[in-house]
């Protein structure tokens, strides 16, 4: 009961169907939240767990849900969407979550959709998970035919049905007022804010836009309570987190394990540390629009709170490791080559900025950089920064860079005066290009 | 003209949306999985069903990456090339299908076999480096293995 995300899955098994779900207390939570508890309550329960979003923001999902207008008053159509976008580079946490046990996720929408009493609800997915898109389909049809969807569930009175929206790709999807344009029919880019979503959303109505993995977190809240989840964390803050960890360590994979667990304890124990041959550098802990952080942070608690105070973002918590035979400027610039494809283009310091950076460090790369492209790389990473763009993705993207300018300044020089990448000409010489894959350890 | 079998699947998410528009980019893809990739004809079908204009659907058309505005290969391998498959390799990997297929990234191999085209993150980090081509996810990828998935395409 520890590990409220993952204690079903079998790793590689098919998806548990829905008489195996119920089984193990599957929609225990549905039928007790129907049966004797409030819309509001259920929200109430929410906020009192503090989980907080699992997709990167870390905002508390419980006090969205509040935001939403209730009672007589309300809008009678609302929304209740599952942002399965996952696309963050580096992260692989809900694709296996949804591949392997697809009634938890739909689940916590109900319960979602009912805290906020909303008729209907949309997965939103990523054209790519089609091993997701089977799973999840065939757990709607079941769910359906169990009445758990549709009309009158369980004899409550309240209506809700899911759609399973399968996107055509952009990054930028995963912006959740983006999200609502691309299940609109249109261009993906983000709304201006205020009004947000769970006022104002799709088609104009309230909605909420949770993450895969947050959603995940619903049933068992429900089921067991608030202070049960409050108490699986290490360090104050609440629930389990899918860690995950790619790069050149022995074990890349994923696992859950309390909200809290040291960076330490990921990369050396869960990893299996660094390969033979290589020493750890830094990571991005996060997905790829999060800040480096490097040796001195090892010891570091892997929450909210204390990833912010180190200067960087829990973010999604699937860390990119960065070796000390990997350039940490060619890494930005696969970053930033990647922020500058994905931008959607609407709003000017976007669109042009990041294609400036990324010719900067190409440059660099190359060895065309001089001194004062520091300077420039940093003042570009501020207008750049939030509040000075339309949403946050361009902030995002550039964390890894303003961080690897400050961690990693030498490593810049290094390329400058017709030098090039340092790293490329050791690797030449050495043959480590050819490295092994990997092969995947999780939970 | 929208075939029957294109405006059966398209109506068939009529039900999940208030409004037609909405099925802009399902009616896209429902012409691309149909006729290859979606031509100027068939964009111009998918407008006049849902009542927008041609340069409305063009505007969603080429947005979505995985919307082909231009004729396509049988096979579209989509290499991730994001940050995990880059430190894992990747590089290489590209290097080695563009050499192999004779093509760049973004092209077609001249016997309409292969397009090479970029994917964000797969979500396969654990297992990098990664492609996917159609419906399948081959990970772990090696030079030789490479040359293998492609010698088992048609």
């Amino acid at each position: 009961m520890n590990k409220p995300l993952t204690e079903h899955i079998k790793p590689g098994a098919p998806p548990i169907d829905l008489a195996a779900y119920e089984r193990t207390g599957g929609y225990e939570a549905l039928r007790q939240a129907l049966a004797s508890m409030e819309p509001g309550g259920v929200t109430s329960m929410v906020e009192e767990s503090k989980l907080r979003g699992r997709g990167g923001a870390g905002f508390s999902t419980g006090m969205k849900w509040s935001f939403v207008p209730m009672g007589d008053q309300a809008p009678r159509q609302k929304y209740f969407v599952c942002n399965a976008d996952e696309m963050e580079p580096g992260t692989f946490k809900d694709r296996f979550l949804m591949e392997h046990n697809p009634h938890q996720l739909i689940e916590g929408m109900i319960l979602g959709a009912y805290a906020i009493q909303a008729p209907t609800g949309y997965i939103f997915l990523r054209a790519e998970y089609h091993a997701s898109q089977t799973a999840l389909a065939r757990a709607i049809e079941e769910a359906r035919e169990a009445g758990f969807l549709g009309r009158n569930i369980l004899g409550s009175g309240f209506d809700h049905d899911i759609h399973l929206h399968t996107s055509a790709g952009r990054y930028i999807c995963g912006e959740e007022t983006a999200l609502l344009n691309a299940l609109e029919g249109r261009r993906a880019i983000p709304r201006a804010k205020p009004p947000f979503p769970p006022v104002v959303g799709l088609w104009g109505k309230p909605t909420i836009v949770n993450n895969v993995e947050t959603l995940y977190n619903i049933a068992p809240i429900i089921r067991h309570g608030a202070d049960w989840f409050n108490q699986l964390g290490l360090t104050g803050e609440s629930g389990t987190k899918l860690y995950g960890v790619s790069g050149r360590v022995n074990r890349p994979g994923l696992w859950e394990l309390p909200l809290g667990t040291p960076l330490r304890e990921i990369i050396e124990e869960h990893a299996g540390g660094m390969r033979d041959g290589y020493r750890f550098r830094g990571v991005i802990p996060g997905g790829a629009s999060t800040d480096f952080l490097v040796e001195e942070h090892l010891d570091l608690a892997m929450d909210f709170a204390s990833v912010q105070k180190a200067g960087s973002r829990l973010g999604t918590g699937t860390m990119i490791v960065l070796d000390d035979r990997t350039c940490p400027v060619g890494m930005v610039l696969n970053l930033e080559r990647f922020f500058a494809r994905e931008s959607c283009g609407w709003c000017t310091p976007c669109r042009d900025g990041l294609p400036w950076v990324e010719k900067i460090l190409d440059d660099v790369e190359r060895g065309g950089g001089r001194e004062d492209d520091l300077d420039l790389l940093a003042q570009q990473a501020k207008h750049l920064g939030p509040g000075r763009t339309f949403c946050a993705f361009a902030p995002g993207a550039v964390e890894p860079l303003q961080s690897a300018l400050k961690y990693f300044e030498e490593d810049f020089r290094r390329h400058f005066n017709g030098n090039g990448c340092p790293y490329r000409s050791e690797s030449a010489a050495s043959g480590t290009r050819q490295v092994p894959p990997g092969n995947g350890h999780r939970i | 003209m929208l075939t029957d079998q294109e405006r059966r699947e398209i109506e068939a998410e009529l039900p999940h949306y208030p409004r037609k528009q909405a099925l802009c980019i399902e009616a896209l893809k429902v012409v691309q999985h149909h006729r290859g990739w979606v031509d100027d004809e068939a964009l111009c079908d998918v407008a006049e069903f849902l009542d927008m204009t041609p340069h409305e659907v063009d505007s969603v058309a080429t947005f979505y990456n995985l919307i082909y505005r231009r004729r396509v290969g049988r096979n579209v391998i989509h290499l991730c090339d994001s940050i995990s498959c880059w430190v894992m390799g990747g590089d290489g990997i590209c290097e080695h299908l563009k050499g192999n297929l004779g093509i760049e990234m973004g092209e077609t191999t001249e016997d309409g076999r292969f397009t090479l085209l970029p994917i964000p993150c797969l979500g396969d980090c654990d297992r990098a480096p990664s492609m996917m081509i159609g419906r399948t996810l081959h990970s772990g990828l090696t030079p030789g293995k490479v040359d293998d998935i492609l010698r088992d395409c048609k």
